[in-house]
């Protein structure tokens, strides 16, 4: 008994939906050379337009990237699948362990891609700063890709993909990932401050000064993770009825 | 190969229960399996049977009751790789070869059979580089099957396994099913396909709207499963004497009509011509499992249909 298996399928799975990957991958190009081009020069937050919205893009492909399990969850489940696996001895946390991973696999080939698009326009960081931006932005994903399975365990297939679509488009227009922010002080600001993708969006910045996030972007991540994945271990433990 | 003590004390359902809102679908239900039998739970659709293999594979929680798999809970049993089934619902996963799926099935088991055999014997092979999305229904059901068996599990459980397989391909399933469940495994499936549960079960349950009405040897269930009803409009007879005519084996009421269960219809038919020349709007009813199931569970409150239930069960004889 091996998870191996289980580990390599789960990512052959992934990468044979074609289509699914290439829009994931394409999707934030393609938006971040349509909107940066033109204003190159421009500023954003403080720092430049380039900078802001390569990590806004590599925010937005990476969320795509990191809630995508859970369609395949809704999938397998409406599907009766999820019902076959659970009477067999694959444990629960290889099978979530694998689905975690494969986000990951994902959502870091669509980061780096935006980062050369980044370079590309004249952005330009040291190394320590591309590789503390990196993992700003992995550790800011924990929160998705728990979303993304309690949306899965919670909806059929068919209810998932606008829900998932909708939610993911949300986080992204209060965090700041379309180029603009809703607020800069008052109490649409402090709501703003308490959503994981704005911390996301700011790792920008925060790469570009080092030192990582302030407290309170540790604490927003760090607790929309715990509320959800909490949610998400009893979403998959509700027993696995028929239809 | 057998796990040593793995199968010692059998599966043991006791007083089972299980309700979906007002609907009770499975009622106090004692079932005990003995290791390697083979047992069919055979009734008509919406009879409690998958049901209850759900709560002995411990994908949903009885209300009440309790169930042993093996001496185990059933998500314990589950956990040691014991159990292997095919279950009603399942689309294949998507995006893998078949072989690929039998594979990822097989790697879930601490002793799994080998793949190639495991698809040659099923008839797996020949589209095992196929995607699952590809394959016809009764190709998935090969895989389907192929999956259920490749872990070697000591308890197989198949929720009607040939549902949607022609003829043929339902022979050749029950043929694969004995090659693999010869070698002392614990067999239990859902049918209600009374010649499927006659020739490939030595047990055969009879269960409808969530009781268990009979529980014996195939041969002694078939018999009594497939009697022949006559129903006839005879205001005013004597039950009894019904019940006692040549051919009989029980007698109801319903309004003016009576049924009678036979064991032999055509001694019963003649004797009742003679008895009563009054008997009109005859009908003799034949052997569908599902008509027999109809006629003697039918009716409209749930406390008649209680009474009729245990008829039923009188009808057919509790072989326990």
């Amino acid at each position: 008994m091996s998870s191996v298996t289980h580990f390599r399928y789960e990512i052959v799975r992934t990468f044979r939906n074609r289509i699914f990957y290439a829009v994931t991958l394409a999707l934030p190009l393609v938006l971040f050379y349509a909107v940066a081009s033109g204003q190159r020069t421009a500023t954003q937050d403080g720092i430049s337009f380039p900078l802001y919205f390569m990590t806004a893009m590599a925010v937005y492909g990476a969320m795509f990237a990191a809630v995508s399990p859970g369609a395949r969850i809704a999938r397998d489940r409406t599907g009766g699948w999820t019902r076959q696996v659970r009477i067999t001895p694959l444990r629960a946390r290889t099978d979530i362990a694998a689905k975690v991973i494969t986000a990951y696999l994902i959502a870091l080939p669509s980061v780096v891609l935006v980062f050369l698009a980044g370079v590309s326009l004249g952005v330009r960081l040291d190394a320590t700063q591309w590789l503390e931006l990196g993992g700003l932005l992995l550790a800011g994903l924990t929160p998705f890709v728990a979303l993304g399975i309690l949306l899965g365990y919670l909806l059929r297939a068919d209810t998932l993909t606008p829900v998932i679509g909708g939610v993911v488009v949300l986080f992204a227009l209060v965090g700041g990932v379309y180029g603009f922010q809703l607020a800069h002080s008052g109490p649409l600001f402090d709501v703003m401050k308490a959503i994981p993708s704005y911390w996301l969006v700011q790792a920008g910045k925060t790469a570009l000064g080092g030192g990582g996030w302030p407290a309170q972007g540790w604490i927003v991540i760090a607790a929309w993770t715990a509320v959800l994945v909490a949610a998400a271990t009893l979403a998959y433990r509700r027993p696995a009825a028929r239809g | 190969m057998v796990h040593h003590n793995a199968q010692a004390g059998g599966i043991v359902l006791s007083r089972l229960s299980k309700s979906f809102g007002q609907v009770r679908a499975v009622r106090s239900v004692d079932l005990t399996v003995a290791p390697g039998e083979t047992v069919a739970l055979l009734g008509p659709n919406g009879a409690g049977k998958s049901t209850t293999i759900d709560m002995m594979l411990g994908l949903t929680h009885p209300d009440a009751g309790t169930v042993s798999v093996f001496g185990r809970a059933p998500a314990a049993a589950v956990r040691a790789g014991w159990v292997g089934g095919m279950l009603q619902t399942g689309s294949l996963l998507e995006h893998l070869k078949a072989g690929e799926l039998v594979r990822l099935m097989a790697s879930y088991y601490p002793h799994p059979l080998a793949v190639a055999d495991v698809l040659r014997l099923t008839g797996a092979a020949e589209f095992a580089d196929q995607l699952t999305t590809k394959l016809s229904g009764g190709q998935a059901q090969r895989v389907r099957f192929a999956a259920a068996l490749v872990g070697d599990p000591d308890l197989l459980v198949l929720d009607e396994p040939t549902a949607g397989i022609d003829v043929a391909g339902r022979h050749e399933f029950w043929q694969a099913m004995r090659t693999v469940a010869g070698r002392g495994k614990t067999v239990l499936f859902a049918t209600h396909y009374l010649e499927e549960a006659d020739a490939y079960a030595d047990r055969i349950v009879l269960i409808a709207r969530g009781r268990i009405i009979a529980d014996g040897p195939a041969t002694e269930i078939k018999a009594r499963a497939g009697a022949r009803m006559i129903r006839a409009t005879l205001p005013g007879a004597d039950l009894a004497v019904l019940g006692a005519l040549p051919g009989v084996v029980s007698a109801e009421r319903h309004g003016e009509a009576m049924l009678l269960s036979c064991s032999d219809a055509d001694t019963a038919l003649r004797a009742l011509l003679g008895s009563f020349p009054a008997a009109r709007d005859i009908e003799v009813r034949g052997g569908s499992l599902e008509e027999a199931f109809l006629e003697l569970t039918a009716d409209d409150d749930e406390t008649a249909h209680a009474a009729t239930a245990d008829a039923a069960a009188a009808a057919l004889g509790e072989a326990r």
